[in-house]
């Protein structure tokens, strides 16, 4: 039977290197799978995150041969066949254990953002062209690959004063929920920092989901931003009116 | 107790479990003004509620105008084969629509109908087209709403937190003892009430549609307690599972995919539905089409991998691509199947328990004062079989009535005392598997149950395969007083899987007694020595509670139908 060489990350908070794992090749076989038989047969104590193994709850993100990747997607054939593969976590978070990785912060990013607020009164009658462009956003499934690739957080470390691509594109699903009525504008430019973002669409590029997060949220934020900050003859209306920019 | 021993926390109410079910118990004890804590084993948002696909069945009436609660109701119990819940029934196809309703108002965005509502399909046993959907992704949108309104309305969230026994004083449940999973460290969580929603118990066989959290924790907490559980016996197959690759063996195929007019084909070609439901087709219950797949396999009639075709690709690609994405990307992906270009391979897979914690219809209450249950983790609603879309307003339904119960509790009850006896059991018992020099892996230990439950208490059942199930239990249970555990408590899943043994054997056992008891034919539970109804077990529930350390099971009567409902049911349409 086909052999493959695995070399999985085996460490925690404190540090840790990549240990050789070899595991027979089934067809069709995963990453996911082959770090299952290693906890079944090897190493019963490999720390690995999973649930769906489905592609549906982004929980299993690690980094294959350098790739930020849902490991449940992963397919063995897809990777060079004469070098071992190498799994490593998420390189953005701090590691816990092995593969799994403390992802706590972007559950506190999340918590900062004010919730679907429907306009008052509002006729609940939406169409499918209204909600095309918002139904993108919401298959997102936070695997938190984004995150881990996002030079503002991988290089930079900006956790604090960045929001980060996964919850641009959830600010952008509430903006642009055709029934909601409250602006998340001020929080954009303050809270989640989205001037850091320099458009380099690597999120986009590992989004397992195929949500063109560059293009269709985080552009169109920016835009919400510069219109309702920069513009320079709103600024004079609202210097006339005296209404205090939020 | 010495309280300074181990982390706790006080609430008005527990909830345990992070799925459907428990967020809506949550938001609605919230609501009721309770301090209200979730217990989840894995992070926030990927409970196994994300991997539902097809919809949430409520008589919303937006595409077929003739829909109403009463056939929701009748087809409902028509799919149980009458042995569900009545009241359950009724209270669900009422309730259902407002619960969608509710989803929409704190931002969910199903798909529409040309008139700017709420979009429905087609499923198995449902008369009209009644499933509120996203595509095939409609879980994802509903935990994601759920999770998000819970946040906002301020709930404590215990994430990779695994709770491995309730905490009783007296007869009443006054908390819940777990650990972390992150650092293997104990906590004790006092509370008033505590409501159960840890879902099914699916990963005890090997082909599953279930995922690793699926291992009836939550009815093997209550059973440890002194509650009772109910219809163990009923364990629904879904008909189309992945069969090719092996890896995949058991991924859902959603039901979408024949609600959106998929065919199903033997190697010759033939619909093979028109010998087994000639009206229904495609779309007849899961327990008959399980069986349908199953038998043209087992007679010689099935694809190269030992499944069934399902064909939707005389549908537009486009068309397919839209309303079926996921099932679209999960084909290519993983099995190299375009479905908008060529059939695929599916047959049976484990999905669903009928059966759970025996429940009071209006409260949730379970015979254990305290203790609540909804979804997956209760009995009744859905009596021999479920139909498709009835377990996402299950949760829905019985979520909320389990949360507003608890919290009406909560406020009239007042805190109870922890038993520093209880605590201290659990703790050795869980540490127990390090101190072992020499013993069992609890992966191997979780196979050989995989295989015995897959091989002796499947589809098709036999009086002779389910004794030596049982047998088969008897040692596995010896051997997992042996289980032994590698490594540090930090996040280790041998450790975690080890306890997850204790629930995965006591639920098994729980099914495997009932299937024996159960002499006849009914919905999922098909006794090949007794292959037809039998009226006398149609008005009869089995359930299994804890007698010392042995399992009790009894027969207790249905409780008799108001004339109104039979009326309903009688009706032809």
């Amino acid at each position: 039977m086909a052999e493959a060489v695995l070399e999985v990350f085996r460490g925690n908070k404190d540090g840790g290197s990549p240990v050789q794992y070899t595991v027979p090749i089934t067809p069709g076989m995963v990453v996911l799978d082959a770090l299952h038989h290693i906890q079944g047969h090897q190493a019963p104590d490999l720390a690995v995150r999973w649930n769906c193994k489905a592609g549906k709850c982004g929980s299993c993100s690690a980094e294959v041969n350098g790739r930020p990747r849902l490991t449940c997607k992963t397919r063995m054939d897809s990777l060079p066949a004469d070098k071992p593969i190498t799994v490593a976590p998420m390189k953005s978070f701090p590691v816990i254990k092995d593969l799994v990785t403390d992802v706590s912060w972007n559950y506190r990013v999340n918590k900062k953002i004010p919730p679907f607020t429907p306009k008052p009164g509002v006729p609940w009658k939406m169409y499918q062209e209204d909600v095309d462009r918002v139904q993108e956003f919401r298959k997102c499934i936070e695997c938190f690959l984004c995150q881990n690739v996002c030079h503002v957080v991988r290089d930079h470390d900006k956790k604090e004063e960045f929001g980060g691509p996964r919850f641009f594109v959830r600010v952008a699903s509430l903006e642009m929920h055709p029934l909601d009525g409250e602006s998340r504008t001020a929080l954009l430019k303050n809270e989640l920092g989205i001037g850091y973002c320099n458009i380099t669409k690597c999120c986009t590029e590992v989004c397992p989901e195929d949500i063109h997060i560059t293009d269709n949220a985080i552009i169109p934020l920016k835009e919400r931003v510069v219109d309702e900050f920069y513009d320079p003859v709103l600024k004079l209306v609202r210097m006339i009116r005296k209404a205090p920019a939020r | 107790m010495n309280e300074t021993k181990y982390e706790t926390h006080e609430h008005d109410v527990l909830i345990i479990g992070a799925g459907g079910a428990g967020l809506r118990a949550a938001i609605e004890a919230l609501a009721q003004g309770a301090k209200v804590a979730v217990v989840s084993k894995s992070l926030l948002g990927k409970a196994h509620t994300v991997m539902a696909e097809g919809g949430i069945a409520a008589a919303m009436s937006n595409v077929d105008k003739a829909d109403n609660w009463k056939t929701h109701f009748r087809d409902t119990m028509r799919g149980g084969k009458f042995l569900n819940n009545w009241r359950m029934a009724q209270l669900h196809a009422q309730e259902a629509p407002e619960r969608v309703r509710e989803l929409e108002q704190w931002g969910a965005l199903f798909d529409r109908t040309s008139d700017g509502d709420i979009m429905q399909r087609a499923f198995g046993g449902h008369t009209f087209k009644r499933l509120c959907h996203v595509g095939d992704r409609t879980g994802l949108e509903m935990i994601r709403t759920l999770q998000d309104r819970g946040v906002q309305l301020g709930f404590d969230v215990f994430m990779e937190c695994t709770i491995i026994r309730l905490l009783t004083e007296g007869n009443r449940v006054v908390g819940a003892f777990g650990y972390w999973r992150e650092q293997g460290r104990f906590v004790v969580l006092k509370a008033k009430a505590v409501v159960i929603a840890t879902g099914g118990i699916g990963k005890a066989w090997r082909v599953t549609s279930n995922s690793w959290e699926y291992t009836g924790d939550g009815m093997t907490l209550a059973y440890d307690a002194g509650a009772a559980l109910q219809d163990m016996e009923f364990v629904q197959f879904h008909p189309t599972g992945m069969v090719w690759p092996p890896g995949v063996q058991g991924l859902l195929v959603t039901e979408a995919v024949r609600g959106e007019g998929g065919l199903l084909r033997n190697k010759n070609g033939e619909r093979f539905m028109e010998k087994y439901d000639p009206k229904r087709m495609e779309l007849s219950t899961r327990d008959v089409v399980a069986r349908s797949i199953y038998t043209e396999v087992r007679e010689g009639r099935g694809s190269p991998h030992g499944g069934a075709f399902l064909d939707i690709s005389h549908k537009p690609a486009e068309y397919v691509k839209q309303k079926l994405p996921s099932m679209y990307h999960q084909f290519k992906e993983l099995a190299d199947v375009d479905i908008t270009k060529e059939p695929m391979e599916v047959g049976p897979t484990c999905h669903y328990v009928m059966g759970g914690i025996r429940v009071e219809a209006e409260t949730a209450e379970s015979t254990l004062p305290g203790l609540f249950a909804a979804g997956e983790a209760a009995a009744g609603l859905h009596g021999a079989n479920r139909l498709g879309g009835n377990s996402l307003s299950d949760l829905l339904v019985f979520g909320r009535r389990a949360g507003l119960s608890a919290a009406a509790l909560a406020a009239k009850s007042q805190p109870g005392k922890i038993d520093p006896a209880q605590v201290a059991e659990a703790e050795k018992a869980m540490l127990a598997p390090f101190e072992r020099g020499d013993g069992e892996n609890p992966y191997a230990l979780h196979r050989d149950l995989q295989e015995v439950m897959g091989n002796l208490v499947g589809i098709f059942r036999l009086e002779e395969d389910l004794a030596k199930a049982l047998a088969e239990l008897e040692k596995l249970k010896q051997r997992y007083t042996k289980v032994r555990v590698e490594g540090s408590r930090i996040f280790n899943p041998g450790w975690h899987l080890a306890r997850d043994l204790h629930s995965m054997l006591t639920t098994s056992e729980a099914v495997t007694r009932s299937a024996i008891a159960r002499k006849e034919s009914r919905g999922a539970h098909s006794r090949i020595d007794h292959p037809d109804f039998d009226d006398r077990w149609g008005k009869q529930n089995n359930v299994i509670s804890r007698d010392g350390n042995n399992m009790k099971l009894t027969q207790v009567p249905v409780k008799e139908m108001p004339e109104e409902l039979k009326q309903i049911l009688a009706e032809d349409k």
